[in-house]
């Protein structure tokens, strides 16, 4: 049994900001974010990277934050559910969550938000399968998915992502 | 019960040599830790006993692809990702593209490593079924010396591997022969999304004319480690597609793995569908 470490220094951009927090070498992203800068819209559900509550995006690339040692987010870009929507305007992938229901109890949205962002940077045209494949990674246990799947399929549409050949 | 976070250390070196140096002079204290979509698990059920590690995070000549006219060399810290993403891998080696397509979600893909794949030594690992095929070599680095080994043998027992403790997974390379192969690639898991593999199983074949010229065959979750089905490639090699072979070959096979019982499936079970991934692979060469 090794003794407590020290706290280290961590300096990252989250949601454009510059921020510097002292946290303990194997300490989560998703603990630091939560707890040290007080972002609580990302979420813990499993723990273990099979839920994606606690997604975010790392560079550009989604991550689970509960896998992700704060320290290797040193000097990364990060960006969180609190940073999704400018200012007042919220994102289309939001729009589309609150126009087809796509939350109830609210756990996994957060996490379901970051998942159709990435999925629609990602993608020049996400087709439906592209779509569920991009939201495996994120469990909901209260919606059946539908409207969550029906929200993003929206969200595709509003951002101008459909294919050309349904169009 | 979740770990006491600040009894775990979590080193980042800058530079190879700047880790290479601390393995040596600390053989066994520090242990790798790549994309950490294993460790972190381990860490937040409180089942991680180790409490040192080395992130390789900074590590530059871990990352990147090499290509050659023989050979394709990826850094240990190539993604799942990244292969998804590789031009050379995608029209050459769908068998480890497949693999990368099939672990875990996207935000997994993103973190998790060839070289974590290997090093964490599951044999439920499914990546590794696919670089046995392939006859991937990897390189070995300590401060004292570099060396290319056969992945075959690497893993000699349950957890176990021929890696000094002052030794780093620097790359892994492919040479470049599969083109011509018919390749098979079939993971099997309580679901299609996020799954851990009950079986995996990869399959490459040159045939002319009905007769099976060479053969690769591996298979994860059978055995301790990930296993190359090597008694069962030399019932099929230079043999003509016939069912009585089919069937021999499914009868060595049998005797070739040691699936268990475990949280995931049974022995059995894993034993029937190892058996009919194989009647499966074979049939499609047949067509």
């Amino acid at each position: 049994m090794v003794e407590s470490v020290s706290k280290i220094e961590i300096e990252c951009t989250v949601n454009g900001e510059h921020r510097r927090v002292q946290a303990y070498p194997m300490a989560r992203l998703l603990d630091v974010l939560r707890e040290e800068m007080h972002l609580t819209g990302t979420k813990e559900g499993c723990g273990e990277g099979e839920c994606g509550a606690c997604a975010v995006l790392m560079n550009g690339a989604i991550v689970n934050s509960c896998l992700v040692p704060a320290i290797e987010a040193s000097g990364a870009e990060i960006r969180t559910i609190e940073g999704i929507a400018s200012g007042a305007q919220l994102h289309e992938v939001q729009e589309a969550f609150l126009e087809c229901g796509g939350a109830q109890c609210g756990i996994c949205t957060p996490g379901m938000v970051i998942g159709a962002v990435a999925l629609i940077e990602r993608h020049a045209y996400p087709s439906d399968a592209e779509i569920r494949e991009g939201l495996a990674g994120n469990l909901c246990r209260c919606t059946g998915y539908q409207k969550i799947f029906a929200a993003v399929a929206r969200a595709v549409e509003a951002a101008g992502k459909i294919s050309p050949e349904y169009r | 019960m979740r770990a006491y976070v600040p009894g775990y250390d979590l080193r980042v070196p800058g530079s190879l040599s700047e880790a290479l140096a601390l393995l040596a002079r600390d053989p066994g204290v520090w242990q790798p830790f790549a994309g950490g979509t294993d460790l972190m698990v381990l860490l937040e059920s409180g089942k991680l006993s180790h409490k040192r590690f080395l992130s390789l995070a900074k590590l530059e000549d871990l990352r990147g692809f090499e290509t050659t006219a023989d050979a394709i060399t990826m850094g240990a810290l190539t993604t799942y990702s990244d292969i998804l993403k590789h031009p050379v891998l995608q029209s050459e080696f769908p068998l480890l593209c497949s693999a990368a397509r099939e672990t875990g979600s996207v935000a997994t893909q993103n973190r998790g490593t060839l070289g974590g794949n290997i090093i964490n030594a599951s044999p439920a690992a499914d990546s590794p079924p696919a670089l046995l095929v392939y006859d991937a070599e990897i390189e070995l680095v300590s401060a004292r010396a570099v060396r290319w080994v056969p992945y075959q043998g690497f893993h000699t027992g349950y957890k176990k591997m021929q890696l000094a403790p002052d030794e780093l997974l620097r790359a892994i390379r492919l040479p470049r022969r599969a083109k011509a192969w018919k390749q098979y690639y079939r993971k099997v898991g309580t679901r299609r999304a996020q799954a851990i593999s009950k079986v995996c199983f990869a399959g490459a074949a040159l045939t002319e004319a009905g007769t099976i010229r060479d053969i690769r065959i591996a298979l994860g979750s059978i055995a301790p480690i990930v296993l190359r089905a090597v008694k069962t490639e030399a019932v099929l090699r230079n043999a003509e597609l016939t069912p009585e072979i089919i069937a021999a070959a499914k009868e060595t096979l049998a005797r070739e793995i040691s699936p268990i019982d475990d949280i995931r499936s049974t022995a059995r079970y894993r034993l029937r569908v190892a058996q009919n991934l194989l009647e499966e692979f074979l049939s499609q060469l047949a067509r």
